[in-house]
């Protein structure tokens, strides 16, 4: 990373400001550590969405359960991750819980508390996409004789993914954006790697527009690829 | 072959079923007739547990249903139904919808299920539709696939919720030959039904509901050609 010294301001028009060179400078010089940052943001975002695809799956059965105690700790679950901010829930379990157990990394912290969030959400899109399915799905591979997971398992499931493919293609993008909170315990991911760049260079428009132009490709790319999948699904 | 005793159901506050007893012997074909909402398709989802009851019991083939302690899926897969909207797994052909419960329930190699799914569908006369899924039948051939899908687990009971409630008319009359053909085989059948014509020449026994109790039962013949109760007499007079 370059040090550039302390850009001109006062006295300068809005085409000086923005034509600087040198802010421009500081975005081409350091295209790699950009890179470097999304690769790491894209990282957190795949290693955090497959893990809570995973829990969320498990926790929209719970839900679903028949058995009251393992609905409530759903129920529990969902309120507790979305009705917290996901910036708190990485402080506190970066800084709160996690160190009573074992010594995580900012990196692992960040996954943790990402994944654990993201499965809130996914176990409700989940749960809606189960739920989608027609009643008289269930009733007809019971009265073949299925039990209930056969049902979810043959029956079920296959049809609610379908269902939840749009929504989950989104959560896959608000979860890469919101990734950039754990920033806050400094995980070298791109909403870090601006801060730190800003911070050194005082060259907000260049660097924050570079990091927005970073994200958005990130996230571009994803529901680009998501309206693929749904037009495959669509016509099979 | 199935003895339903004293069964009450409720949905919250509403009685649905106040009280039915009745029986169907083994190759029998009971019809059972009545206005909606007098709880005929409610008592027939009671033969197979989708609905839980009250307070009654239920007995097939003399095992009781409605003993908690009974294996209802081992249960089911001997009583085949058939939905008045078909039901058909939507993500599936035709050749895996009646082929799926015989390979995941009774284990059975796919190539003889899927030789024994193919003999259903000419059976129903559908020979050429196995690769289709279902969205591209119409709702005749829809009831025909759901009826070889039931048939797959080779059931000893058939149960039909008005199996034809739900299909255009010019479509009524190739699903109910289907229906006829399995009653002349032997199959013992229960169908809840509004074709008055099928009672009268399929059915043995025909039973009249109305308000969850049976008002009425007794050969087609005389429920319909000399109705005692008042009751069946104005709704067979509204219906024929």
């Amino acid at each position: 990373m370059s040090i550039t010294p302390y850009p001109m301001m006062f006295g300068a028009t809005l085409w000086e400001k923005l034509n600087s060179i040198n802010g421009f400078n500081v975005v081409v010089s350091n295209w790699d550590y950009f890179l470097e940052g999304g690769l790491v943001t894209l990282e957190l975002t795949v290693l955090s969405i497959t893990a809570g695809m995973v829990l969320g799956l498990i926790i929209a059965l719970m839900k679903l359960s028949r058995w009251r105690l393992l609905s409530s700790v759903a129920v529990i679950y969902i309120d507790f991750f979305r009705g917290t901010p996901l910036l708190v829930q990485i402080m506190l379990f970066h800084f709160g819980i996690l160190p009573l157990f074992v010594d995580t990394g900012p990196f692992l912290s960040g996954v943790i508390a990402c994944s654990l969030n993201s499965a809130a959400y996914v176990a409700e899109i989940v749960r809606a996409g189960i739920q989608a399915v027609d009643r008289g799905q269930m009733e007809a591979a019971r009265s073949l004789g299925m039990n209930g997971s056969q049902a979810m398992r043959y029956v079920i499931l296959p049809q609610a993914y379908k269902i939840v493919v749009p929504p989950m293609i989104n959560e896959f993008v608000m979860l890469l954006k919101d990734t950039s909170l754990v920033s806050v315990i400094a995980v070298s991911e791109l909403a870090h790697r601006g801060k730190l760049l800003y911070s050194t260079t005082f060259e907000p428009t260049w660097v924050w527009g570079a990091v927005c132009v970073v994200y958005y490709i990130m996230t571009k790319t994803i529901s680009m690829m998501g309206d693929w999948v749904e037009r495959r699904l669509a016509t099979e | 072959m199935i003895e339903v005793k004293g069964i009450h159901k409720n949905f919250g506050r509403l009685e649905v079923l106040k009280g039915i007893d009745f029986h169907v012997s083994e190759r029998e074909v009971v019809c059972v007739i009545g206005p909606s909402g007098s709880g005929k398709s409610t008592l027939l989802r009671c033969i197979n547990q989708l609905e839980t009851v009250q307070s009654g019991r239920v007995f097939i083939d003399g095992v009781e249903v409605t003993n908690p302690k009974t294996d209802i899926n081992l249960l089911r897969q001997q009583v085949g139904m058939v939905f008045q909207l078909f039901n058909l797994f939507p993500h599936k052909t035709t050749l895996e919808n009646i082929t799926m419960a015989p390979v995941i329930l009774k284990g059975m190699p796919k190539e003889q299920a899927e030789e024994i799914a193919i003999g259903l569908l000419r059976k129903v006369g559908l020979p050429d539709k196995d690769h289709v899924y279902p969205a591209q039948l119409s709702g005749g051939q829809k009831q025909r696939v759901a009826i070889a899908r039931a048939l797959a687990m080779h059931p000893k009971v058939m149960l039909f919720d008005e199996p034809t409630s739900s299909l255009d008319p010019e479509m009524v009359g190739e699903v109910l030959a289907v229906m006829k053909d399995l009653a002349h085989e032997g199959m013992t059948m229960v169908v809840v039904t509004h074709e008055m014509g099928f009672a009268r020449e399929v059915g043995h026994r025909v039973i009249f509901m109305d308000e969850g109790v049976i008002m009425e039962e007794g050969t087609p013949c005389a429920i319909f050609d000399n109705p005692q109760n008042p009751r069946t007499q104005s709704f067979l007079s509204k219906v024929l």
